[in-house]
């Protein structure tokens, strides 16, 4: 019986919810490593690709919440050379942004994620209210939630200063109320999820 | 020719020399660049890291805007903008359902008629209705062509080049009279959108391609990036100290490259606003068809 194998309803299962929100399979890997392999960085995750694709095959709930809690899902840079090689054209880099979706929705990131994951919140907030990216406010408000990086690159932004590279002003979108609402309408949906 | 044109945030910040130099290009090559009305970010990495609806939007508006303008196609420079839109347009292409969901957090419809171009597509667009290029100045240079990740992959969403071993943008650098190099990096990535958040990733990844590049012979690395830019020459005092070493080595967009040997100026080009100074040695003999055949001979002889 189907429910003597997944002990847990089929709803809650990561390999689940893979398909009913990217329509893509894990079950379609069959480890063969190719993007493993390929992956730029795959010698700095705690888990390489194919296996975190593994853990999920297995369906296993301490394995669906390794996978969420892993830095390699925040690592992976989406440069979708796993998805162009792989011979059964798993889409890896589809999942990887629903794992981190996920893994933010259940509360799991991987601490050590935390600057990458501030850094994508700062972009969002700054182009909710202004629809075009603001670059000098992205990167205080970045700093904002890392203190630890007020230093970093204090001897570069001035050398982009006076190449004309930093806007002091931001370039605003004039239908920046239709924005906010893309915003929250978005956030809605992808809530309910 | 008149095409639609969607600069994108990067292009008109830290990016501006991109801008610059395309219009330059623009104005010499008779191409009318009409950018999309109120056009707004694509969302970039953040958006597809955190909000799978929002990344499909936020492409979606500006598509649906360009749509209202009637403008068909539309030239992206920037290599993640063009792949989140291209992106996006693929997704509601395969889904109605998808389509009208996203219609209605934009509030407008999107129907999926404007197609996207990058820089390498529109430019070779614009070569083959001129005919013949007029070059004042060769780009006699051995240039390292760097594609990066999001201009070919993947495949089956941009439907461009070669996902492996691209050739476009080597074609247009022997069109200008430049010599590209044989090298292994063409289309590794340089770390993208963790530039700020994880520094030391992306000199590991970008050292890579740059210490790749200058073992192939490269006077010059070419891109078509912001990103791959940015993390290539804003990125380089950082790279340096990682690596231990010193590369001197310039990173311009393919359209500089281009602007020089139509004979545009420098400044006009922003060279000027490059971190790493743009330094291009001069080689004696130029590359071309009597080199060529003074090294096939050679070959024979080996025989």
């Amino acid at each position: 019986m189907a429910e003597d194998h997944h002990p847990r309803p089929l709803r809650e299962m990561l390999a689940e919810r893979i398909v009913l929100l990217t329509q893509e399979s894990v079950a379609k890997c069959y480890q063969c490593g190719k993007c493993s392999a390929g992956c730029p960085l795959a010698d700095e995750m705690d888990y390489p690709p194919s296996q975190v694709l593994r853990m999920i095959q297995l369906g296993l709930p301490e394995l669906d919440e390794r996978a969420l809690k892993s830095l390699s899902i925040w690592l992976c840079l989406a440069c979708e050379t796993c998805v162009t090689r792989c011979p059964q054209e798993v889409d890896l880099p589809k999942i990887m942004d629903f794992l981190r979706q996920e893994s933010l929705r259940r509360g799991l990131a991987h601490p050590e994620a935390k600057n990458i994951i501030s850094f994508h919140k700062a972009f969002l907030d700054s182009l909710k209210y202004t629809g075009k990216l603001y670059e000098l406010g992205l990167i205080a408000d970045y700093k904002a939630r890392n203190p630890r990086s007020a230093l970093q690159d204090v001897l570069t932004a001035p050398k982009l200063f006076f190449r004309g590279k930093l806007n002091p002003i931001p370039h605003l979108v004039k239908g920046r109320k239709e924005i906010a609402k893309i915003f929250e309408r978005a956030a809605k949906k992808e809530s309910k999820k | 020719m008149k095409l639609g044109y969607y600069p994108g945030c990067s292009l008109k910040g830290s990016a501006r020399e991109f801008d610059e130099s395309i219009l330059a290009l623009a104005g010499r090559l008779d191409l009318h660049l009409e950018e999309v009305p109120d056009w707004n970010c694509c969302g970039s990495t953040a958006a597809h890291n955190l909000n799978h609806l929002l990344s499909l939007a936020l492409p979606a508006r500006v598509l649906a805007l360009a749509e209202r303008a009637n403008l068909n196609e539309i030239l992206v420079p920037c290599s993640a903008c063009y792949n989140r839109l291209a992106t996006a347009a693929y997704e509601l292409g395969q889904d109605d359902a998808l389509r009208a969901e996203v219609s209605g957090i934009i509030d407008m419809e999107y129907k999926g008629t404007a197609k996207v171009l990058n820089i390498i597509e529109a430019l070779n667009k614009v070569f083959a209705e001129a005919g013949e290029i007029k070059i004042a100045k060769p780009f006699n240079h051995k240039v390292a062509c760097y594609y990066g990740c999001l201009m070919v992959r993947p495949p089956k969403v941009v439907k461009f080049d070669r996902p492996e071993e691209p050739e476009s943008m080597d074609e247009l650098i022997k069109k200008i009279g430049g010599e590209p190099v044989t090298w292994a990096f063409k289309t590794e990535c340089c770390g993208a959108g963790l530039s700020v958040s994880r520094t030391d990733l992306v000199c590991k990844l970008s050292g890579k391609i740059i210490e790749n590049a200058v073992k192939a012979g490269a006077d010059a690395l070419v891109v078509a990036c912001p990103m791959c830019h940015a993390n290539l020459d804003m990125r380089r005092p950082d790279i340096e100290k990682f690596m231990g070493k010193k590369y001197p080595i310039p990173a311009l967009y393919i359209t500089q490259a281009i602007g020089l040997a139509l004979g545009l100026d420098e400044k006009e080009l922003g060279l000027h606003r490059h971190l790493v100074p743009v330094i291009l040695p001069e080689r004696a003999q130029p590359a071309g068809p009597e080199k060529a055949a003074q090294e096939k001979p050679a070959a024979g002889a080996e025989e």
